[in-house]
């Protein structure tokens, strides 16, 4: 008995050896893309990523995520090849390039049992800036509205607080998320919850049978359908970013991500390709 | 007399509750889990985000890290869990100082260990995102454990041995090799076992040290995934990942269960084991 | 006893080691200090607790609702946990017969390996819609309070239970022929006797409480306030670093490492705690 586990010690031994020393024959021309970024970017990336390593053999690409501002400030550092941004540049990142690879929008959502179908935009900006606190006040149920925000550095929340021309210090929430499937949970488990995330995320979610629904913004409904044709005002584009024109790699991976023949992908993660 | 009853019927209240709760737990990760659950599920690399696929070169990469880790810190806390019982005084000021710092650090929020081991291994020492850099942060993480168990399994060998040896004219390394080691196995094995358990349920320190990368790993310097990582991923950034979470969640608890299993059964040979002097 | 040469070479090795185990310490909070010393240069350390609100895009820093958030989580779980814990220990130790003292024990043990990802996990998808049903919003101080103590039961539970087979089996006999009943024997003697074990575990317990960051980051809710009730949602320190650090430049990131040293701080007091205690006993 002793032996036996003497033996299957020293086998898995020599196996992790083997598995960390073997060397392939062109190991040392292996090349390595960096991206890092958008987690809302970063499952695309990923799976545009693997596509490509089976076309290049000797590249490997590994994403990173974080978020907008972290692939802005990577890229712009070098600690990336390639930054990966949910959203356009602002101003003071022009010295970027960016290569919108999707499009995405951001939808409100509520709990399909609550009986509110729409809500204007005024109303949106009080319930999240609490001055309006009770659904009955928007037609709905009496009962206390739990507003779900998300954390600090997220570009969703950027780009819904400059849609609603909100700031962050306004907001008052009761609860406050990190990423999109979190909110989805949260109002899932929740019938008085608000929340906004990635339409694609929820469109697929109330597809697969989850408690949610997506609310119109100004009458326009939040669909993928309606992020095609470019009706749905509040959308953005996923975006990869380089610092000065992309060469070698980095280029043959950008110009690979935006090709037709990635659009399976990206519709696969529910967002839309951008027409070419 | 009243007492007695009253508090009898509370013990079992009790009992009943927390055995209760947690079998409902279980119960609810095994319903959504086991029916994904397979073989080729286990060998199979995460698709489409890891909605569907499996779960491959994430245990992989998990193992891999958990090596590091462990071959990292078992040596160091051997030496010093020897030096604190064997090599000095359980007053000396300077063995005090050695045991109140290692306090801190078992106190150490895993989260902190994550921020130090992103600032340091990762950016510090260039290691970058990799499983060398999530696995010396676990490393640190499960130090002071291994050292603690590893001292107390020391101190419980009797001095018997010690002044027997002595009186043999043994030098005090081979006493350590040959009688007090092997004599304080079990509470190794299970210090380790117990230090092993610590690093595969870890999320916190492995988010900001060993990424995201859920490709098979190539060498300890590549980005690789901690399965509690996929788990936490699956569950909160992958629209319709929670089936696969919960067949995940399964797989990490049943590894835990035979990493427990080969360590009580290692520690019970152990204990039969008769000390041999070789040579 | 003098060392021979290979004992003293032995002696050198270990005592570098240990101080390498030791100075890890010192190296976590210079690093710490370090990645913070941009935030801490033209912040005065005041504003940490004075400012409005924790908007650290906006450049405002408080932490004050955070620590109290940890403080409060940490101490309704372990006050939840410790009589549960203990109870637990004596019912598989005295109460339940030996066959199902063995089943509880085994279970207690596959519960202490459950990793808080997944306590976290089913905390969201089952517990929280619950409590939310009670009272909205559902993922709150409650909710963090109950899956942090089921996380810190089995370690109460399993050193409660380790203390009390350690206390000597003369005792039992001498209070049993004293014709105590079996609670009286068990507030008398035994819990009495292994005092120490049970604080210790729960010290452990706490720390553990303290350091959780997942479970309680999907539970918790997260919005940097102080609560008003248990139903109010709070973010913890470590929940905080979680939930920002993977989307901080350059200040905001630097105030995260300023969380990091506050949670520092509040462990090295509770060691400072536990050994004052540790002392008083012994002086006793």
């Amino acid at each position: 008995m002793k032996k036996l586990v003497m033996f299957v010690t020293l086998i898995l031994l020599i196996g992790a050896v083997w598995f960390f020393l073997r060397t392939k024959p062109d190991d040392t021309k292996v090349e390595k893309l960096v991206l890092t970024g958008s987690s809302t970017v970063a499952p695309l990336a990923a799976e545009i990523g693997k596509r490509f390593e089976t076309l290049h053999s000797n590249v490997r690409v590994d994403v990173q995520t974080g978020g907008s501002s972290r692939g802005v400030s990577d890229a712009r550092a070098g600690l990336a090849d390639i930054g990966m941004a949910s959203r356009s540049l602002k101003e003071d990142e022009k010295d970027l390039l960016s290569f919108t690879i999707a499009l995405d929008g951001i939808s409100v959502i509520l709990n399909k049992a609550n009986p509110v179908e729409a809500l204007n935009k005024q109303q949106i900006v009080d319930i999240y800036t609490g001055r309006i606190t009770n659904w009955k006040d928007v037609g709905g149920n009496d009962a206390a509205i739990t507003v779900v925000n998300k954390a600090e550095g997220r570009s969703t929340l950027e780009l819904f607080l400059h849609y609603f021309g909100l700031k962050n210090t306004d907001i008052k929430p009761q609860v406050v998320i990190g990423d999109n499937q979190q909110g989805i949970k949260t109002v899932m488990g929740n019938p008085n919850a608000i929340a906004y995330v990635s339409v694609g995320t929820a469109e697929y979610e109330s597809s697969q049978g989850a408690a949610i629904k997506l609310l119109p913004l100004e009458s326009i409904a939040a669909s993928v359908e309606n992020l095609r044709n470019r009706s749905f005002p509040l959308s953005r584009p996923l975006n990869l970013v380089t610092r000065g024109e992309p060469a070698g790699l980095a280029k043959d991976f950008i110009e690979f991500a935006r090709l037709p023949q990635v659009n399976d992908l990206v519709e696969a993660q529910y967002f839309v390709p951008v027409p070419r | 007399m009243f007492k007695n009853v009253l508090t009898t019927v509370l013990i079992w209240l009790t009992a009943l509750i927390v055995s209760g709760v947690f079998v409902w737990l279980l119960s609810d990760i095994v319903i959504h889990g086991l029916p994904r659950l397979s073989w080729a599920f286990l060998a199979e690399a995460p698709k489409n985000a890891g909605r569907s696929g499996g779960i491959g070169p994430i245990i992989i990469s998990t193992l891999s890290i958990l090596l590091v880790a462990m071959v990292t810190a078992t040596p160091l806390s051997l030496a010093t869990a020897v030096l604190l019982s064997e090599f000095t005084e359980n007053d000396s000021v300077i063995g005090r100082l050695v045991r109140r710092s290692l306090d801190v650090l078992a106190g150490v929020p895993s989260i902190v260990f994550g921020l130090f081991g992103n600032a340091f291994f990762c950016i510090y020492l260039g290691l970058g995102f990799s499983i060398l850099s999530g696995g010396l942060t676990l490393a640190c993480m499960v130090l002071p454990i291994l050292i603690r168990t590893a001292e107390e399994g020391l101190q419980a060998t009797p001095d018997d041995y010690r002044l027997a040896a002595a009186a043999l004219g043994m030098s005090r390394s081979a006493t350590l090799v040959h009688l007090l080691l092997p004599s304080a196995a079990p509470a190794l094995i299970a210090g380790l076992m117990l230090g092993v358990g610590r690093a595969v349920a870890e999320t916190a320190a492995l988010i900001f040290t060993s990424g995201y990368v859920d490709r098979m790993p190539d060498s300890l310097l590549d980005s690789g995934r901690a399965l509690s990582v996929h788990i936490y991923d699956l569950s909160m950034n992958v629209a319709g990942g929670d089936t696969n979470a919960y067949s995940s969640a399964l797989m990490l608890i049943l590894l835990l269960l035979i990493i427990n299993s080969i360590a009580m059964s290692l520690a019970k040979q152990w204990l039969h084991r008769d000390i041999v002097l070789y040579e | 006893m003098s060392l021979s040469l290979a004992d003293k070479q032995l002696a050198a090795l270990l005592w570098g080691c240990a101080l390498l185990a030791a100075a890890l310490v010192l190296l976590v909070l210079l690093f710490l200090f370090k990645e913070s010393w941009p935030v801490l240069q033209h912040i005065a350390l005041i504003r940490f607790f004075n400012d409005t609100s924790w908007h650290p895009v906006d450049g405002l820093y408080k932490l004050t609702p955070m620590l109290s958030a940890t403080f409060y989580s940490t101490l309704g779980a372990v006050m939840l946990a410790a009589p549960l814990g203990i109870a637990s220990a004596l019912f598989s130790r005295y109460y339940a017969p030996s066959f199902l003292a063995g089943c509880y024990r085994r279970l207690i043990e596959l519960l202490a390996g459950i990793p808080s990802v997944v306590y976290g996990f089913w905390g969201l998808t089952t517990l929280a819609p619950l409590i939310g049903r009670l009272h909205p919003p559902g993922v709150s101080l409650l909710t963090g309070i109950l899956v942090l103590t089921l996380m810190i039961l089995p370690t109460i539970a399993l050193t409660a239970d380790a203390a009390l087979a350690a206390v000597p089996a003369a005792y039992l006999r001498g209070a049993a022929s004293l014709g105590l009943s079996r609670w009286g024997l068990i507030s008398g003697v035994t819990l009495p006797a292994a005092r120490p074990g049970v604080t210790a575990g729960i010290m452990l317990a706490a720390g553990r409480a303290i350091g959780e960051t997942m479970a309680v980051l999907m539970v918790a809710g997260n919005v940097v306030q102080q609560p008003h009730s248990l139903y109010d949602s709070v973010r913890t320190l470590t929940a905080n670093i979680a939930l920002e650090m993977a989307y901080a430049t350059g200040d905001h990131r630097a105030a995260l490492f300023v969380s990091g040293l506050a949670l520092m701080c509040v462990v090295l007091l509770l060691v400072g705690m536990a050994e004052l205690m540790s002392q008083e006993r012994r002086h006793v």
